[in-house]
């Protein structure tokens, strides 16, 4: 495997983000007020590649084809319309402040910034902030029912990290509802002609061509043969790297694998670390477990979290032998509210994950296997009765009896932490470009607004954003110096030569024939993630991660068993070469947890704490953005930094204790 | 508590579009009853991949009831017998004991057989790009809040788009009719004042779509509605045929 990788970097010793000068408020203004546009023949004339068709994706594949670019979608599912953006339950951000309850672009900006425990860029995220209100005007027009109120407006709610109620939402189902609309403006420029859409494609690699990304390498998943595409840019929205954990909450072809390329073919990866770990999931029930469904955050305003406060009643508990409702009020411990009076259940993702953790790995853990806490509605129900509970959250309860088999109306929930997101991922500058010219990268795949932990209620604002209002401008920044740049023939070499690469990589693969399963070395893999890249870390745990990860490496490239042919459906196949790149991630976020010796947002060295237990930055040390450069198979990589300045904003430290 | 159960699985197996199918059968022990029914098939391909077989095709993706991905004709029905539920949410213990399972591919001349269970939906897809959109482009639009819309038109807009375009409606349907499918994206644009502009003329085009595609007719036997596992009401298909006539007298 060991392939000479030539550097296709722009900048290979400083990290330019090329954010524009001038005032916060008045950057973007001025970013487009100067920025080179694309006239409409030349638009014609340049093709450009979006692969994914999430949030991010079709948003974007939608309105550079309403702009005049010819366009090429790429999904990995049977349709665009099942991007796992769809499964994104609470709802979107704007700062529209329609409830005149004190919200603004700058508040949202604020929210956000804190919320990354201030690791995200300026710039960026004020930015996000004020074209949201935009995306809640376009999708209104698209067709999307938001939820209103008797009057005809529009409705909002409240969520985490916020004193205002800036969420719109469509019942519990609003990420569906938003990615139908981008797949219905998406749908009528594929019936025009104008997007061209390739479902059930795997991109495989990304072709670099005298520095510029220009095509990609695509597996058809129905022919299994490869096919190679020529653009003029290559926009990359292919989500999180979540599913490197094997149970998570992403869907089951989520992966890693476009920015993994991406990754090797010179772009930097920036802050693999940073991953969210939601609390309140239905917690893993037995080894066969596929994935893991989440348990909207908002059951936090009316559950209360507990586990027994006598290990024998926990022990009695799993044994089967007590149930929940047996324990008395007195032999309970409602953990978070002990610990944090002030917030209480409401404490944070992070804070309450890892306080979940504490409880089950003393020993006080519930359900079969020990890994699980109580969230109990009792006390509410008896407060507001059933039928507001009901209201509320009716259609979460039923989901989660659908389940579990019991009926959290008479008995407490179970949950337990689960990946969810990750905010990490590959890096972009101010226009979205990588730092290959001419790829781009949106959404989750990208790492720029999030920085150390996500709100809820922003991804769908930031996928969004991205598609619809960035990019399309941004791009053109690029494109207006390409408009002499003739079609190019997908027999030049670097065509043929990337996907040479690729058929050796398939052809090893398929002649291991090994005698482990894909999905048993993914398991592995996930649980090493798990117990030493997950919710707690240290130094040592890290290290003893990054060597058994290692070992993972080699036993999947001499051990693992693909049956069937490469040139035909293969299910196993596709997920051998996934996992191959969650095991690249796996070992960079191993790395990059390493290297950042702080706590902050979703990423906590146990060694970096409070006298509390909270998490402790150090902004003196680790005020910058990791970004990872590829120097070759079996090679470090490369760290470099993109500091973080922080010009409006003064940094604080997070309290949730009074 | 955690309880196991042995079945027999009758899976239909067919190596591409043009090979001849064929039932096989599958005997398991053990199956725990807390797995859903797609991670009792992930734990017989694992069998099936140790055995140095090819393991069955199935299409899934989110496994949460929501993208709409599974699919799966179980004992008779698409999605299974319990109501209101996507396969990938049906759990084994919704089986007994010795219980004999039979497992097809959606059956529908639309959507063929690419391997084993997994079938091309397109046709669904190319019903939404004939006209299942407002036709409005990024930018330039109202702001959110100009146009009022009635509580009810929204929630009840909300009920049609819940729609997760799995094709169960067509796979139940003895004529192969997407009447339900696009009736739900009619209904749902028709219901808002943004959609309402091009009501009609949607509901020309993606029904002549439709027919064009090889979906057949509504004899109004209301299967879709009682297979849907969004619970989709075939109200719906009223409020398409009213903008469909309305189309056809313009004309």
């Amino acid at each position: 495997m060991a392939k000479k990788i030539e550097s296709t970097a722009v900048d290979t010793n400083k990290i330019d983000a090329k954010i524009p000068a001038g005032p916060l408020a008045e950057k973007w203004s001025n970013y487009k007020a100067h920025q080179k546009l694309v006239n409409p023949a030349n638009k014609r004339r340049l093709d450009i590649i979006v692969v994914g068709t999430g949030l991010a994706g079709a948003s974007a594949a939608a309105s550079l084809a309403e702009l005049g670019f010819n366009v090429l979608n790429f999904c990995i599912q049977d349709s665009p319309r099942r991007a796992h953006s769809i499964a994104a339950q609470g709802g979107i951000n704007a700062a529209k402040n329609y409830q005149n309850d004190g919200d603004s672009v700058y508040r949202l900006f604020y929210d956000t910034i804190k919320g990354g425990d201030y690791r995200a860029r300026e710039a960026n995220v004020y930015r996000l902030a004020e074209v949201s209100n935009s995306i809640i005007d376009q999708c209104v027009a698209q067709g999307v029912p938001f939820a209103r109120e008797y009057g005809g407006l529009l409705d909002n709610r409240s969520f985490g990290g916020a004193q205002v109620s800036r969420t719109f939402y469509a019942k519990g189902q609003t990420g569906q509802q938003l990615l139908l609309g981008a797949y219905s403006a998406l749908s009528r420029q594929v019936g025009k002609g104008a997007v061209k859409l390739y479902s059930r494609y795997e991109m495989l690699d990304v072709v670099v061509v005298e520095g510029r990304a220009r095509g990609i390498i695509a597996r058809n998943l129905v022919t299994g043969k490869t096919e190679k595409f020529f653009a003029h840019a290559v926009v990359v929205g292919s989500g999180g790297y979540g599913n490197a954990f094997f149970l998570s909450t992403n869907a089951m072809t989520s992966n890693a694998s476009a920015a993994i390329q991406m990754y090797k073919k010179g772009a930097y990866f920036a802050n693999p670390a940073y991953a969210q770990i939601h609390p309140t999931c239905v917690p893993v029930h037995g080894e066969f477990q596929s994935k893991l469904t989440l348990m909207s955050e908002s059951l936090r305003n009316d559950g209360r979290i507990w586990t027994p406060k006598k290990k024998e009643d926990a022990e009695a508990i799993r044994a089967g032998k007590k149930k929940a409702t047996d324990l008395k009020e007195d032999e309970r411990d409602y953990y978070l509210e002990r610990r944090y009076p002030a917030f209480g259940n409401l404490v944070p993702r992070d804070v309450a994950s890892r306080a979940a953790k504490e409880r089950c790995d003393a020993g006080f853990g519930v359900g079969n296997t020990g890994l699980a806490v109580y969230l109990d509605f009792s006390s509410s129900i008896e407060r507001l009765g059933e039928d507001t509970i009901r209201a509320r959250y009716g259609n979460l309860f039923q989901m989660y009896e659908k389940i579990v088999d019991e009926n959290p109306y008479k008995t407490p929930m179970m949950i337990y932490p689960a990946i969810h997101y990750t905010m990490g991922g590959v890096w972009v500058d101010y226009e979205l470009q990588t730092s290959i010219k001419g790829l781009f990268c949106i959404g989750e795949a990208n790492f720029s607004d999030h920085g150390a932990n996500r709100l809820g209620a922003s991804a769908l604002m930031q996928g969004l954003a991205d598609g619809y209002f960035v990019l399309p401008y941004t791009i053109q920044n690029y494109l207006a110096d390409q408009i002499q740049v003739p079609r190019m023939s997908t027999d030049l070499p670097e065509f043929t030569e990337a996907e040479k690469a690729v058929h050796a990589k398939i052809e090893k693969i398929m002649k291991i024939q090994g005698d482990r399963s894909v999905d048993s070395l993914h398991r592995e893999l996930g649980l090493i993630m798990w117990d030493f890249v997950g919710m707690g870390r240290n130094k040592e745990g890290l290290e003893l991660a990054l060597e058994k990860i290692k070992a993972v490496r080699k036993a999947f490239w001499t051990k693992v068993y693909v049956p069937g042919v490469s040139a035909d459906v293969n299910v196993e196949l596709e997920k051998a070469l996934r996992v191959a790149d969650f095991i690249e991630i796996g070992e960079l976020m191993a790395r990059d947890a390493l290297m950042r010796e702080e706590s902050c947002g979703g990423h906590f060295r146990e060694e970096y704490q409070t006298p509390e237990g909270e998490a402790l930055r150090n902004d003196e040390e680790f005020s910058f953005a990791s970004c990872w450069k590829f120097k070759g198979e079996g090679e470090e990589p490369e760290l470099l930094k993109e500091a973080l300045d922080y010009e409006f904003i003064h940094r604080q430290q997070r309290n949730y204790k009074a | 508590m955690e309880k196991s159960i042995n079945i027999t699985l009758k899976v239909w197996r067919q190596a591409g579009p043009k090979a001849k199918g064929e039932f096989v059968t599958y005997k398991m022990d053990n199956v725990s009853t807390d797995s859903s029914f797609l991670e009792m098939l992930d734990v017989l391909n694992e069998t099936l991949v140790k055995q140095r077989k090819e393991p069955i095709v199935f299409d899934h993706d989110c496994r949460e009831g929501i993208c709409g991905m599974c699919s799966l004709y179980i004992n008779g029905h698409p999605h299974g017998l319990d109501g209101e539920t996507t396969t990938c949410q049906l759990h084994m213990r919704r089986f007994k004991d010795g219980e004999t399972i039979t497992v097809e591919p959606w059956r529908s001349a639309a959507f063929p057989v690419i391997k084993d269970l997994m079938v091309d939906r397109g046709a669904f897809d190319k019903i939404i790009q004939a006209g299942g959109y407002v036709s409005v482009n990024t930018g330039g639009v109202p702001d959110g809040n100009a146009i009022p819309i009635s509580k009810v038109y929204a929630d009840e807009a909300m009920d049609a788009a819940s729609c997760i375009g799995c094709g169960a409606c067509a796979a139940a349907c003895k004529n192969g009719s997407a009447m339900l499918f696009v009736a739900a994206k009619v209904s749902q644009l028709a219901l808002l004042p943004q959609g309402k502009v091009e009501a009609a003329h949607r509901a020309k085009v993606m029904v002549a779509k439709m027919d064009e595609l090889g979906f057949g007719n509504c004899t109004n036997t209301g299967a879709c509605e009682a297979e849907c596992p969004k619970a989709i009401s075939i109200s719906h298909i009223a409020r398409l045929n009213r903008e469909f006539l309305s189309a056809k007298f313009k004309d």
